[in-house]
């Protein structure tokens, strides 16, 4: 199963934001990130199956190793853990906005 | 591009402020938070009963295509002066999110453009930053399939 995963569900998880926060100061391999947690090892590899699925994370192949490091294009679209709250509301208003217009006109 | 609709949430502070400006009068505006069947539209729910005036209450009801209802907020008005000011409380049922109340001042700007101020305060600190975070939460409210769509539409 290799469903597309979202973004924000991705970023819910606290030992997921942990691990960006240890990859955004560098690069490193499966097993340098996993030994920061107390979690078991094909825990975090799930992590980071998530997180490099919903491309927060991206792999690069160095020799025999993979290095995951951050992609901080996507990052940046949810640096803000406000934003998709503002969304929401700024969708609505928008909504509020267009449906007021036409009645308006309608008058 | 400027933001429309601007949020301020300041770190360990149980209250944000939501303020946005309307290309619509204020009357308009007002109005698209009184007539049931027009907020019916724009927050995506059912209304089930709105009382807009002082000592009224509201409860709106949002169901899935199988009939199944998803969300269920409800609150009691406090405070209605047309075209000025909405208080009133705002709870989702059968959530541990507590209730908030709500400060909502309409502002006309131009005889075209307004102001909505809309200032939320939470029970405490840790109340408001989880209801920040809801939007990640997977199925809990509806604001996430549409919060979905716009982040494909990053992609």
């Amino acid at each position: 199963m290799n469903l597309r995963r979202d973004v924000f569900q991705a970023i819910a998880d606290p030992t997921r934001r942990a691990i960006l926060l240890l990859v955004a100061a560098q690069s490193l391999t499966a097993g340098a990130i996993a030994a920061n947690f107390d979690t078991a090892r094909p825990t975090v590899s799930k992590h980071l199956q998530i997180l490099t699925e919903c491309e927060l994370l991206e792999q690069e192949q160095n020799g025999r190793e993979i290095h995951y490091h951050i992609n901080a294009k996507k990052m940046k679209e949810v640096a803000d853990f406000i934003e998709p709250f503002r969304k929401m509301w700024d969708d609505r208003f928008n909504k509020l906005e267009t449906i007021m217009k036409k009645y308006k006109t309608k008058k | 591009m400027e933001q429309k609709t601007k949020i301020s949430a300041e770190d360990g502070k149980q209250e944000i402020v939501i303020t946005r400006e309307f290309d619509l009068p204020l009357e308009l505006l007002f109005k698209a938070y009184v007539e049931p069947e027009i907020v019916e539209q724009w927050m995506g729910t059912k209304v089930l009963k709105l009382e807009s005036k002082k000592h009224g209450s509201y409860q709106f009801e949002t169901s899935d295509a199988k009939g199944n209802v998803v969300f269920r907020a409800n609150g009691v008005i406090h405070e209605f002066s047309p075209n000025r000011t909405i208080t009133r409380t705002f709870e989702m049922e059968n959530t541990p999110f507590g209730i908030q109340l709500e400060f909502l001042e309409f502002e006309k700007l131009t005889d075209d453009t307004s102001r909505l101020n809309m200032h939320t305060v939470y029970r405490s600190v840790a109340q408001r930053d989880q209801i920040l975070q809801l939007p990640f939460a997977q199925g809990i409210n509806m604001a996430h399939n549409r919060l979905q769509d716009i982040v494909s539409k990053l992609r």
